[in-house]
């Protein structure tokens, strides 16, 4: 069982239809329990920084995923999930994040003409990862975003793109890897990713 | 480097997939979940499903189609025609729209963009805006009128000035389309695009004229568009997406020919 942390962030469903296409049990959830069953975790969301951070400590689940990623459980952010598991994010100064990677979340500089970068783009590893086994290096992925992580740490950069200039758009450490784009919208490289992650042992 | 999107627009009346010219002698040419998975196979970068159901009690099939459509491709799709209320935008999305298109609407309403922008993201608002040329006045100094009512109601707002406001209010994305060269198969208006692409830093998709590959090609270079819609062209079978965007990474505009 996949459990899909459900914090009133975005458009959950088309993960959870995507992972159900590729014929994994998933449920959407905010229940410790719940998530504490499940095999591991997908941690999606679009909006926000801030106020996903502030239901998220309201409702406790920042503990619930420190815990779950401690304990070694795979663990996939998507999008706004790959910005709040760092320490901070330009969006709401002062926030406190997951801090689960050091970092921050850095909005694109004002001489970037157009943001939010909306479409398709590569996404070139840096390192090897079992997240990118079996995608052809000609890959485009969907992107919806303003801000993009920017981990302290070059280690824990997976792969970039090229939005005018470089950016983080896969990070990772031990069992945790987060992806910028929303792989569930990526068409079928982009669920041959989701793939990897489902099977994945959660080492690297 | 972003791609160039090349998005198709499904005309959908009561579940079926329609053409026609201004809204009038539609013929149902197929059922939009199947030519939807067809464009996904193709290639497709995105997709429009524009409900052009005239009768209230029929409207939710677009609802069903929108589920449909969800549980069967994995690319974005947007889902416009008809947008008036918050509720109805939290019903498409839920169902599995990635945007909402709202044209009309938020014409009479600028309320709802905002409204829609703060309660689901500037990602999800997409301003559909139908423009007409029309001679330089005060009221409308750029020379092109904004209408309405699937361009059957001119407002007397400039289109520019309608562009600007609407990005302040809040709209992720702007789906712009040309009055005069919609149906024309001549090709996009590319004048009207470069201005409202240059007046916004909110992706501009072009609409309205596209016949042939090389269209594409001059509203990417010579507009600054970031997107472009496309209905006939691959409808009748005339073109395939994969062969659009194979002239096009020719002439060096970038696209995503690797689609799996």
């Amino acid at each position: 069982m996949i459990a899909i942390i459900d914090y009133r962030a975005g458009n959950l469903k088309s993960v959870e239809r995507a992972v159900s296409h590729l014929g994994h049990d998933c449920v959407i959830t905010s229940d410790a329990t719940v998530i504490g069953a499940a095999g591991r975790v997908i941690f999606p969301g679009v909006g926000a920084g801030a106020s996903a951070m502030d239901s998220i400590v309201r409702s406790g689940l920042d503990e619930v995923i420190r815990t779950e990623i401690a304990g070694g459980k795979p663990f996939l952010g998507i999008c706004l999930g790959a910005q709040i598991i760092l320490s901070e994010t330009e969006e709401g100064p002062g926030v406190r994040c997951l801090d689960i990677i050091p970092g921050v979340a850095r909005r694109f500089p004002p001489q970037v003409r157009k943001v939010p970068h909306i479409g398709w783009n590569a996404v070139a590893p840096v390192q090897d990862h079992p997240l990118f086994s079996g995608i052809d290096p000609r890959a485009q992925f969907y992107f919806v975003h303003s801000y993009f992580p920017v981990p302290t740490s070059d280690n824990h950069v997976v792969a970039v793109t090229d939005y005018e200039a470089s950016f983080p758009s896969v990070i990772g450490r031990g069992n945790v890897i987060a992806a910028q784009f929303h792989p569930e919208k990526s068409g079928k490289s982009g669920l041959q990713l989701l793939e990897n992650f489902c099977r994945w042992d959660g080492r690297w | 480097m972003l791609s160039k999107r090349i998005i198709v627009c499904l005309d959908v009346r009561e579940g079926k997939t329609t053409k026609g010219v201004r809204f009038v002698d539609n013929v149902d040419i197929g059922d939009p979940v199947d030519m939807a998975r067809e464009y996904y196979e193709q290639g497709v970068d995105e997709l429009v499903f524009y409900d052009i159901t005239a009768s209230a009690e029929k409207r939710d099939i677009i609802i069903d189609v929108v589920d449909a459509v969800a549980r069967n491709i994995f690319i974005p799709f947007s889902v416009g025609g008809g947008i008036r209320t918050l509720d109805d935008m939290y019903r498409v999305l839920n169902a599995g729209a990635e945007k909402v298109s709202v044209n009309s609407a938020a014409v009479v309403n600028h309320g709802i963009i905002k409204e829609g922008a703060e309660r689901f993201g500037n990602q999800c608002i997409v301003l559909g805006m139908d423009a007409k040329r029309v001679p330089k006045t005060d009221v409308i100094p750029s020379g092109y009128e904004v209408w309405i009512n699937g361009g059957r109601t001119a407002m007397g707002m400039d289109a520019i000035q309608w562009a600007r406001r609407a990005e302040g209010l809040g709209a992720g994305e702007i789906c712009l389309n040309s009055i005069d060269a919609d149906g024309t198969n001549d090709g996009y208006e590319l004048v009207l695009t470069r201005l409202i692409s240059e007046a916004v830093s909110i992706p501009v998709i072009a609409s309205g004229g596209a016949g042939k590959p090389e269209h594409l090609r001059d509203v990417f270079e010579k507009s600054g568009a970031d997107a472009a819609l496309i209905a006939s062209m691959v409808h009748y079978g005339r073109y395939t997406i994969s062969g659009i965007k194979s002239v096009l990474a020719k002439e060096g505009i970038p696209v995503r020919e690797y689609t799996g």
